[in-house]
C-alpha cells in the first residue's frame, strides 16, 4: 500500500548522512577541521551527482505520492548540486580569510542543498513547504553568518523576516487551495482543477498567494525588496550561493508548480507571471544605474535576470521553459565566475565592495580584468558570449508564442542594463589605477573562475550538447 | 446540543477577549498570562471538534514550553516594552488600512466560495479506513506511514535549526574559569599547602 521505494532519494540521503557524520567530526575536532569538512562536503556532493546520474531517469512517483523524479527534476538537481560545489569551494578559503571559519558553515550549505533537492522533487504541497524550510533555515542562519559584522546580522533578520512573511503567504495559498479541492497532493489538485467547468475563485486567491511566496523566494519584483541588503550584509561567499543556487531551485518548482496542479488555470497565472516578469525587468535595469555598490549591484542585476528567465515561464511553450533552464545554467556559471573575481578584490586582507575599487584593474591584474570583462559582456547579453544565447532563445521563444510586447520590453531592458556592465569594463579599463588587490588568489577560486570564463567563451562552439538536454528536460512538463 | 453550543461560546468568547487582551495589556508578564488563556480556550476548542491529540498538544507544546519560554524572555530581558510599542504606534494606521483592505478582499473571496465537486472525496480522512479507534492513534498510523517522509523532513528541520542557534550564538570567551573536577582531585596537599614554623611574637 505504501510506496517505501527509497532508491530516487538516494542522492539526498547520502548527503543527509554525511552531514550529520561531517558534524560530528567538526564538534570533536572543532573550527581547525573546518577544511576537512568542506572539501568532504564538497566531495559528497560530487559523489550525489554521480549517484544522481546513476538514477532512473524515466517518470516516478514514490513515498505515497510525495516524491517525484523525471527528467525535468533531475536536470535541476544537477544544476543545484554544481551550483552548491561551486559556491562552497569558492567558500572555504575566503570564511578562513574572513575569520568565520567555522566548521558549521558547509554542513548549513549541504543542508540548503538538501533542502533545495527536496523541494524541486516535491509533488505534495507539504513536503513543498518542508523543502522549501529547510533550504531557507539554513541560508537564513548563513546570512547571519559573520556574527561580529552589524551589516551581516542585519542581512540575517530581514531575511528571516521577510522569508517568514513570504512563508506565511504561500502557507495561505496553500490552505485556500486545499479548501477549494480537498487535496495537497499536485497530481490530485491537477486532476481536480482540470475537471472544473467553472472560474475557480478561490482558487485562483489561494494562487495569487502562492506565487507572492513563489516570487519572493526568486526575489523577483516587487518582491525584491530584501534582495539589495541581504546581498550586500551577508558574507560574499553567502551571497555567491544566495545569487547561484536557490533561485535555480525555486524557478523550477515555480514551473513545477504552474505546469503540474495549475496547469489548467494558465489563463488566470500568465497575467500574474507576465507582470512580475516585466516588472523585475525593469527594476533590474533601472535601479542597478544608481549603484555604487558591487554587491548590490549584481543583487539588481540577479532581479532582473529572474525577469528574464520568467518570460520562458509566461509564454507556456516547450520552447519557452527548455530556454528557461538554459538560461539558468548559463546564469548559474556566469555568476559563479563573476563572485570568484569579487571574492578576489582585497587589499591587506580586507574585502572591497565598492565600483570604483575596480578602478584601472586591467594594469594591476590583467587576467582578472579581462575575465571580469569577459563576464560582464556575457551578462548584458553580447555575442558571442554565452549569456546571449540565454537571451536569445527565451526572446525567441517569447515571439514564437506571439508575446511581442514582452519580447521588445525584454530587449529594450537589456540595452539599460548594458550600461551598467559596460560601465564595470570602462571603470577596470580606461580609469587611473590604485593600488593592487592583495596577489594570492586561491586555487579553488582560480579553477570556478577559470571553468565559468571557459564556457561563457566557448558556449557558441558546441551549444547544442547543452541545449539539447535543456530541451529533453522541459519536455516532460508537456507530454503529461 | 446545547451544552456544547454554550461551551463553544464561552471558550471563543474568552479566546477572543483573551487575545485582544495579549497584545493591549501595558504589563508584558500579563500578555504571556493572557496568551496562556488563549492557548487553554483554543485547546477546548480542539476537544468540542473531537481532535483531542491537538488539544493535549496545544497545552502540552504551546503552554508548557513556548509560553514559559516566552514568560523567562520577558522576566529575564531588560526590555523596555514601553519603548517599543512606542515607535509601533505611528504604523498602526498603514496597518489597520491594509488589513482592512485585505480583510474585505477576503470576504469578497469567501462571498464567492464554492467547492470543487470532488473536493469531499479527495479530503476524506486517511484515517477513515482504520475504522473506530482513536484520533491519537490514528495520527500514528498515518504519521509514521503515509507522512514519513515529511516526518523526517522536519527531523532535518530541528536539526538545522540547533545548529543555527548555537552557530549564532555560543561563542568563546577568553578568560572564563571552568570547573575541571579532574584537576581538583589531582590536586595533593604538598602541592597547595606550605606549613611553616612560627616562633612565638617575631610574627610570619
Amino acid at each position: 500500500m505504501i510506496d517505501f521505494n527509497l532508491i530516487p532519494l538516494l542522492p539526498e540521503i547520502f548527503l543527509a548522512l554525511v552531514a550529520m557524520g561531517l558534524l560530528i567530526v567538526g564538534v570533536g575536532r572543532g573550527n581547525e577541521a573546518t577544511n576537512t569538512v568542506a572539501w568532504f562536503s564538497v566531495f559528497a556532493l560530487a559523489i550525489a551527482m554521480i549517484v544522481m546520474l546513476g538514477l532512473n531517469w524515466d517518470e516516478h512517483v514514490v513515498l505515497s505520492g510525495m516524491f517525484k523524479f523525471d527528467r525535468f527534476i533531475g536536470f535541476t538537481k544537477l544544476l543545484i548540486l554544481v551550483g552548491s560545489i561551486g559556491a562552497l569551494s569558492l567558500s572555504v578559503r575566503f570564511i578562513k580569510q574572513m575569520d568565520m571559519g567555522r566548521f558549521e558553515y558547509p554542513i548549513l550549505v549541504l543542508m540548503a542543498t538538501i533542502g533545495m533537492l527536496l523541494m524541486v522533487s516535491a509533488n505534495n504541497m507539504l513536503a513543498l513547504y518542508m523543502g522549501l524550510e529547510l533550504q531557507s533555515l539554513s541560508l537564513y542562519v548563513l546570512a547571519a553568518f559573520r556574527r561580529n559584522s552589524i551589516k551581516s546580522a542585519e542581512a540575517g533578520i530581514k531575511y528571516f523576516v521577510l522569508g517568514a512573511l513570504s512563508s506565511g503567504m504561500l502557507l495561505f495559498g496553500i490552505s485556500l487551495i486545499y479548501g477549494f479541492t480537498g487535496s495537497i497532493d499536485f497530481t490530485l489538485i491537477a486532476d481536480t482543477l482540470g475537471n472544473l467547468d467553472f472560474m475557480p475563485f478561490g482558487v485562483i486567491f489561494g494562487l495569487v498567494f502562492v506565487l507572492a511566496g513563489m516570487a519572493f523566494k526568486i526575489s523577483a519584483a516587487p518582491f525584491h525588496m530584501w534582495t539589495p541588503d541581504v546581498y550586500q550584509g551577508a558574507p560574499t561567499s553567502v551571497t555567491a550561493l544566495f545569487a547561484m543556487v536557490p533561485k535555480v531551485a525555486a524557478i523550477a518548482l515555480l514551473i513545477r508548480l504552474l505546469y503540474e496542479p495549475f496547469g489548467s488555470l494558465e489563463e488566470q497565472w500568465q497575467q500574474i507571471i507576465y507582470f512580475v516578469s516585466l516588472l523585475s525587468m525593469v527594476v533590474g535595469a533601472f535601479a542597478a544605474i544608481a549603484q555604487d555598490n558591487i554587491k548590490r549591484l549584481m543583487a539588481y542585476s540577479s532581479i532582473g535576470h529572474m525577469g528574464y528567465a520568467l518570460i520562458g515561464v509566461v509564454v507556456a511553450s516547450e520552447a519557452g521553459i527548455s530556454a528557461v533552464m538554459l538560461y539558468m545554467l548559463i546564469y548559474l556559471l556566469m555568476t559563479a565566475g563573476v563572485f570568484a573575481i569579487l571574492m578576489s578584490m582585497q587589499r591587506n586582507q580586507v574585502s572591497l565592495e565598492k565600483i570604483s575599487d575596480l578602478s584601472g584593474l586591467s594594469q594591476n591584474s590583467p587576467v582578472l580584468a579581462y575575465s571580469m570583462a569577459v563576464l560582464m559582456l556575457s551578462m548584458a547579453g553580447i555575442p558571442p558570449m554565452a549569456g546571449f544565447f540565454g537571451k536569445l532563445f527565451i526572446f525567441q521563444a517569447a515571439v514564437e508564442a506571439k508575446f511581442y510586447i514582452l519580447a521588445v520590453l525584454g530587449v529594450l531592458a537589456s540595452v539599460v542594463s548594458a550600461y551598467y556592465y559596460l560601465r564595470i569594463i570602462k571603470v577596470m579599463f580606461f580609469d587611473a589605477a590604485v593600488d593592487p588587490y592583495d596577489a594570492h588568489i586561491p586555487f579553488a577560486r582560480r579553477v570556478v573562475l577559470l571553468i565559468s570564463v571557459i564556457f561563457v567563451l566557448a558556449f557558441i562552439l558546441k551549444p547544442t550538447l547543452i541545449v539539447a538536454s535543456a530541451q529533453g528536460a522541459a519536455a516532460v512538463l508537456f507530454t503529461g | 446540543m446545547i451544552v456544547q453550543a454554550l461551551a463553544f461560546y464561552l471558550f471563543a468568547g474568552i479566546l477572543l477577549m483573551s487575545g485582544f487582551m495579549v497584545i493591549t495589556a501595558r504589563n508584558p508578564v500579563h500578555s504571556v498570562l493572557f496568551l496562556i488563556l488563549a492557548f487553554f480556550n483554543s485547546a477546548g476548542l480542539f476537544v468540542l471538534l473531537g481532535a483531542e491529540f491537538i488539544a493535549m498538544l496545544m497545552v502540552i507544546v504551546y503552554v508548557g514550553a513556548v509560553a514559559v519560554l516566552f514568560l523567562f524572555v520577558v522576566m529575564m530581558l531588560d526590555i523596555s516594552f514601553a519603548d517599543l510599542r512606542k515607535g509601533a504606534m505611528q504604523y498602526v494606521p498603514i496597518g489597520l488600512v491594509v488589513g482592512a483592505v485585505l480583510l474585505s478582499e477576503l470576504i469578497f473571496a469567501y462571498g464567492a466560495w464554492s467547492f470543487a465537486p470532488e473536493s469531499v472525496a479527495n479530503a476524506a480522512s486517511p484515517a477513515a479506513q482504520f475504522g473506530e479507534i482513536s484520533n491519537t492513534e490514528a495520527l500514528g498510523r498515518v504519521l509514521y506511514t503515509q507522512y514519513a517522509y515529511v516526518f523526517q523532513i522536519a527531523g532535518l528541520i530541528l536539526f538545522v535549526a540547533m545548529i543555527g542557534a548555537i552557530v549564532l550564538t555560543h561563542r568563546v570567551r577568553p578568560g572564563v574559569r571552568r570547573q575541571k573536577v579532574s584537576e581538583q582531585h589531582a590536586r595533593r596537599p604538598e602541592d597547595v599547602l606550605e606549613i611553616q614554623k612560627v616562633t612565638p611574637r617575631t610574627g610570619a
